[in-house]
C-alpha cells in the first residue's frame, strides 16, 4: 500500500521542510541541555518522539469531547501523565541514563513542540494522522539533536556513544578537545549554524526583511 | 454538540474522567515498575561503594565483585556493637538505609545545633559499614557513609578508609546539587585523587581539612577554586562524621582489632 501524499507530508515534512527546531525555533531548552553525549541524546529523542506521538493520538481521540475553555489543561494532563510514565520506564530500564537526564525528562512536559503539536494539529485532525504528525515532529527534533550531539561529543570529548574515536592529548594522543563544546551554550552556535546551512539551500525558510 | 460540550456538567464530567484515567495510568506504571527501580537503585549503590574504594573499572562485574568481596554490616553508633538487620526493622543489612531512617523516631536522634556542624538535622542510631576484603579474607578497606550541607543542598558521599581507620583510600559524592563546573567539581577525579593517602586524625583529633592554604601535606586538601561554600561544606562534613559525635569512637574501636 503506497502512502498517500498527505501521510508522507505529515510524517517527513517536519524533518527538513518544517523542522520544529530550525524553522519554528521550538524546544531549544532541551536541545542545549542533553546533547553533550550521543547516548543521552538518543534516549531523549526517543522519549520526546513517543510522548509527542502518543499525546497527539490521545488528544485527537477525545478532541470532540474536550471542552474548549479547559482544553489546555486537558492537554497538559495527558502530556504530563505520559511524561511521568516515560520517566518511570527510564528509571526501571535505563537507570544511569535516567539519572543523567534527570530533570530534562520531566521538562518534556513544557517542551513547546509537544504542546504546539497538540494544540495546532491534534485538536483538528483524526487520531491516526495526529500520531504520525507526532512521530514526524519527533523525527525533526531528533534530526537536529543527533546532529548537534554528534558534533558536540566527537569534537568536545573525542568519542561517540562513549567509545573513544579521537585519542585525547591528555591521554597521550594527538587530539586537543574543544572544551566549549561540552558546555550547553555551544549548542546555540551549532543550531545557529544548522539553521544557516538549511536556509542557504531552502531559501523559502528565510524570514522576510521587516 | 459544540454548544453541549462546553456546558458546566459536561466540562466537569470530561475533566474528572480524564483525571481518573490518567491517575490510574500513572499510578499503575509507578507501582508496576517499582521493584525494578529499587533493584537499579541498589545496584547503583553497590557501584558507588566499589567506586569509592577504587575498585570500579568499566569492565567490573559489580554484583559479582560485591558478593565476593564486600561484607555489609550494621553497627550501633552508641553501643558500638554490631546489630542484626531485624533489630532495626530491615529485612537485610543490604536493604537497610541509614539515611532514610535518621529522621524516624526510635531509629534516629535529633542533633543539637552546636553539634550539628554539617547541618544534617538528625543522625541515625545504627549505621551501615561496607567491609571490603582481599583474597585472603582480611579487611583491606572500610567504606562509610557521610553527608552534609553544601551550597545548595545536602551532599551524600561514601568514604573509603584503610584498616588503620586513619588513611583515606578514596571517596565519592554520589548525590549532590552543587553548581556544575564549580561546586560540582567535588566529583571530579582529579580532586578526588587529592584525598588519597590523607590522614584523618592527628593525636586523636580530626586533622583532615579542606583549606585554601595547604600547610600540612598529610592532612590538608586543597579547596576547590570558585567553590568556597561547597568546600566549607565538605570540610564541615568530614569534621562532623569523623569527629566524636559520629564515627570517632567507632573508628577507635575498629582500630583496636575488631576488623576481622
Amino acid at each position: 500500500m503506497a502512502m498517500s501524499k498527505e501521510v508522507k507530508e505529515v510524517l517527513f515534512g517536519p524533518i527538513i521542510a518544517n523542522n520544529p527546531i530550525a524553522l519554528q525555533i521550538l524546544g531549544i531548552c532541551s536541545a542545549l541541555a542533553v546533547t553533550s553525549k550521543m547516548e543521552n541524546t538518543v534516549v531523549m529523542c526517543i522519549a520526546l518522539t513517543l510522548v509527542t506521538a502518543f499525546s497527539n493520538f490521545f488528544i485527537s481521540l477525545i478532541r470532540n469531547h474536550i471542552p474548549s475553555n479547559v482544553r489546555i489543561i486537558v492537554q497538559m494532563t495527558i502530556i504530563a501523565s505520559l511524561v511521568i510514565v516515560v520517566d518511570q520506564v527510564l528509571r526501571a530500564y535505563a537507570y544511569n541514563i535516567a539519572k543523567e537526564l534527570s530533570v530534562f525528562v520531566g521538562l518534556i512536559i513544557t517542551n513547546c513542540i509537544v504542546m504546539g503539536r497538540a494544540e495546532a494539529f491534534a485538536m483538528k485532525s483524526p487520531p491516526g494522522l495526529s500520531f504520525l504528525d507526532g512521530i514526524g515532529n519527533g523525527l525533526g527534533y531528533s534530526f537536529v539533536l543527533l546532529t548537534v550531539g554528534f558534533i558536540r561529543e566527537l569534537f568536545g570529548s573525542g568519542s561517540l556513544f562513549g567509545y573513544q574515536i579521537l585519542s585525547l592529548a591528555s591521554e597521550g594522543g594527538w587530539y586537543q578537545p574543544i572544551g566549549l563544546l561540552v558546555l550547553p551554550p555551544s549548542a546555540f552556535f551549532i543550531i545557529g549554524g544548522f539553521i544557516w546551512v538549511l536556509r542557504t539551500f531552502r531559501k523559502e525558510q528565510v524570514e522576510p526583511k521587516e | 454538540m459544540a454548544k453541549n460540550k462546553d456546558s458546566l456538567g459536561r466540562t466537569l464530567f470530561v475533566v474528572i474522567t480524564l483525571c481518573l484515567v490518567c491517575a490510574i495510568f500513572v499510578a499503575g506504571s509507578a507501582v508496576g515498575l517499582k521493584p525494578l527501580q529499587q533493584k537499579n537503585a541498589a545496584l547503583d549503590m553497590q557501584r558507588n561503594v566499589l567506586d569509592a574504594a577504587g575498585l570500579l573499572t568499566p569492565e567490573t562485574d559489580v554484583i559479582a565483585v560485591f558478593n565476593e568481596r564486600v561484607e555489609t554490616r550494621l553497627v550501633d553508633l552508641q553501643t558500638l556493637e554490631f546489630v542484626d538487620a531485624a533489630d532495626v526493622g530491615a529485612r537485610s543489612a543490604v536493604e537497610y538505609d541509614p539515611i532514610a531512617v535518621a529522621k524516624k523516631a526510635g531509629l534516629g536522634t535529633k542533633l543539637s545545633k552546636d553539634v550539628d556542624i554539617a547541618s544534617i538535622g538528625s543522625l541515625e542510631n545504627v549505621t551501615k559499614l561496607y567491609f571490603i576484603k582481599d583474597d585472603q579474607g582480611a579487611v583491606e578497606t572500610v567504606v562509610v557513609y557521610i553527608r552534609g550541607y553544601g551550597l545548595w543542598g545536602t551532599m551524600y558521599g561514601l568514604v573509603a578508609v584503610a584498616p588503620d581507620m586513619n588513611t583515606i583510600k578514596g571517596f565519592k559524592f554520589y548525590e549532590h546539587s552543587e553548581t556544575p563546573g564549580l561546586g560540582g567539581e567535588i566529583q571530579n577525579p582529579s580532586w578526588v585523587a587529592k584525598w588519597q593517602g590523607k590522614e584523618i586524625y592527628d593525636n586523636g583529633k580530626v586533622a583532615l581539612k579542606v583549606t585554601k592554604n595547604v600547610t600540612r601535606p598529610a592532612h590538608d586538601i586543597d579547596a576547590l577554586s570558585g567553590a568556597t561554600l561547597t568546600s566549607n561544606g565538605v570540610d564541615h562534613t568530614v569534621n562532623f562524621w569523623f569527629g566524636e559525635h559520629a564515627y570517632g569512637p567507632l573508628f577507635d574501636k575498629l582500630r583496636e582489632g575488631e576488623l576481622n
